[in-house]
């Protein structure tokens, strides 16, 4: 009984099962019903009426000048790109690049310890925290940004605390910085890394964990030699998650940056809404998606390469058992 | 039976803390801001002073109600185009089925600012006036993949020989939609209805890019206000909010089925 368990379980966890060529596309079946086509229909014009063509607008928008009065000149140039590679903007790139991938990381370091401890916690408990843990990933990120302002307000608890404690801090520095920002970030995006690492924990089979304990490994050797190689998928997973998002967030940086800290997402924003120059706000769109795309090629290779390596291990341990 | 994991420890359960009380400080910490009164004196005690300011405040009113009609309207377009995207997908072949399935996963993984600022670029091109219907077009195409996704997790549950019986019981397959699939479907389309509700009264970023002058929802009014400054009762209106959100949540977590979509489907699918 045991035993045909944890055959079950490796073949759950073998990657070559789950390679659909797109993530909807698994659900595709050779032999399906007729008629009834017109369903399909209906949502594909949706799509294309309000997803498709308004991005290949903004593809073309991109090439075209801005008008004299914040209009669009439909003349076809590529002098948008060319602005783009301004030191000035080339500076905020790498800040947002920056900061998005602090995020990540640091997500990922306080993930795999929570994902650990939510998937060995009793299955009452494990439900309480799984749901603390989604209310904040489903409530409104304004409320979130909107508490932490009160607690960081210049009037606020902490910096009178931190005065009586006889700390001279600037209060206008204290409550928009950098550092703020990105406390921000990482508890807005937080969940996104903690739901894939705790499913694919969950799934995971954990008499791994239980032989390394027996053979006399440190929580942190299980955590780096087990834990993290068998999960590695779901990681990568999760740091796209949280890494896409983070690159054109608008509100964080807007509300807990200050005027100081401006990044893509504010840029963006800026060139559209203030300085109603769409084509060059449609380039740095552009930009955007393309520097999201190179990351996600990225993490599919990385997904390769590690695909190779631990399978085969894993499914040498598995047939010994 | 599950066995029993070896317990993990201590201080990842350390960690697991620290990250919900990093969560839920803040918040509480604005409860107890929104309900404390405070006297020129210094003294302070619980009152829903506030929050009767809040209630009689009439533009805050036809904000919430804009925000429920949008969030109404979106979520009752999103759940009839999500049901035909997942049953598109799963049941029935359709010739534009890849289109289909690259656009829903496409309407995840966007960036929210490029989508908003596509579709504000799109309607201004098409010179479509910018009002409730922008803005509920908008969310609907957000949230189809979240429905659809829903009912396909269900979909995926079932047996797959429900509809084949129907047929040889002489169902056609209009009936065998209507009578056998549809039902048991409901409780993942009501999932996925409560779902996109709570993404689109919480929506902030598109609507600021596709709403009218002068149509400004919930969140876009906390926003600008906030821009001016933090007042009890702005804390009145957020904690409001945020019941409103959990209040949803819970019912969501009440449907049948919900919680195997939720827990281990959804973030693995994105």
């Amino acid at each position: 009984m045991q035993k045909k368990k944890n055959m079950k379980i490796s073949t759950e966890t073998s990657p070559a099962q789950d390679a659909p060529k797109s993530i909807f596309c698994k659900h595709l079946k050779k032999k399906a019903k007729k008629n009834l086509n017109i369903l399909g229909v209906i949502p594909s014009v949706w799509f294309s009426l309000f997803l498709f063509f308004p991005i290949v607008m903004t593809f073309l928008l991109s090439f075209q000048k801005r008008g004299t009065y914040g209009g669009v000149d439909w003349v076809f140039n590529l002098n948008n790109y060319g602005r783009v590679f301004d030191f000035v903007y080339l500076k905020i790139f790498s800040k947002s690049i920056a900061l998005a991938s602090m995020t990540t990381v640091l997500c990922l370091i306080l993930s795999y310890p929570l994902a650990w401890a939510l998937v060995t916690l009793p299955q009452k408990k494990k439900y309480v925290f799984l749901l603390l843990l989604i209310i904040p990933f489903l409530t409104n990120m304004l409320i979130r940004i909107y508490a932490l302002k009160i607690i960081m307000a210049f009037d606020g608890p902490l910096l009178s605390i931190l005065s009586y404690l006889g700390m001279e801090l600037d209060p206008f520095s204290f409550s928009q910085n950098i550092y703020l920002v990105m406390y921000g970030m990482v508890t807005t995006y937080l969940p996104y890394m903690i739901f894939p690492l705790y499913s694919a924990m969950d799934r995971m089979n954990f008499s791994l964990v239980e032989a390394a304990q027996d053979l006399g490994a440190s929580p942190l050797q299980i955590l780096f030699q087990v834990l993290i190689p068998s999960t590695f998928k779901a990681a990568v997973t999760g740091s796209s998650l949280v890494f896409i998002p983070c690159l054109g967030e608008y509100l964080i940086p807007d509300l807990l940056g200050g005027a100081k800290t401006m990044l893509m997402g504010n840029l963006i924003t800026e060139q559209f809404l203030k300085a109603r120059d769409w084509p060059f706000g449609s380039a740095l769109a552009m930009i955007l998606i393309l520097l999201l795309i190179i990351f996600v090629f990225l993490t599919n290779y990385l997904n390769k390469e590690k695909e190779k390596i631990p399978s085969k291990e894993q499914g040498e341990f598995l047939c010994k058992n | 039976m599950q066995k029993l994991k070896p317990p993990s420890p201590w201080w990842t359960r350390g960690v697991l803390y620290f990250v919900v009380a990093a969560f839920y400080i803040p918040l509480l910490f604005m409860f107890f801001e929104s309900v404390r009164f405070k006297e020129l004196s210094g003294n302070w005690f619980f009152s829903l002073y506030w929050y009767e300011k809040l209630i009689s405040d009439q533009s805050l009113i036809t904000s919430l109600s804009r925000s429920v009609t949008v969030a109404l309207g979106s979520s009752l377009l999103a759940s009839i185009l999500g049901t035909l995207t997942a049953l598109a997908l799963k049941k029935y072949r359709f010739r534009g089925i890849l289109f289909l399935d690259y656009m829903s996963f496409v309407s995840l993984v966007i960036p929210e600012l490029v989508f908003a600022l596509a579709l504000l670029a799109w309607f201004a091109l098409l010179k479509v006036p910018l009002g409730y219907l922008t803005v509920i077009f908008s969310h609907t195409t957000f949230c189809i993949a979240f429905v659809s996704m829903t009912i396909l997790a269900r979909l995926n549950t079932l047996d797959k020989y429900l509809d084949e019986a129907a047929h040889d019981l002489g169902a056609s397959l209009f009936q065998t939609l209507y009578k056998v699939i549809l039902p048991v479907l409901m409780p993942a389309i009501i999932a996925g209805f409560i779902l996109s509700f709570l993404l689109s009264f919480d929506d902030f970023l598109i609507s600021f890019y596709t709403t009218g002058p002068g149509l400004d929802t919930l969140p876009i009014k906390l926003y600008s206000s906030m821009k001016v400054g933090l007042t009890p009762k702005l804390h009145a209106l957020a904690v409001l909010m945020m019941l409103i959100s959990v209040l949803l949540i819970l019912l969501l977590t009440r449907i049948k089925g919900v919680k195997e979509i939720f827990f281990s489907e959804k973030i693995e699918k994105k």
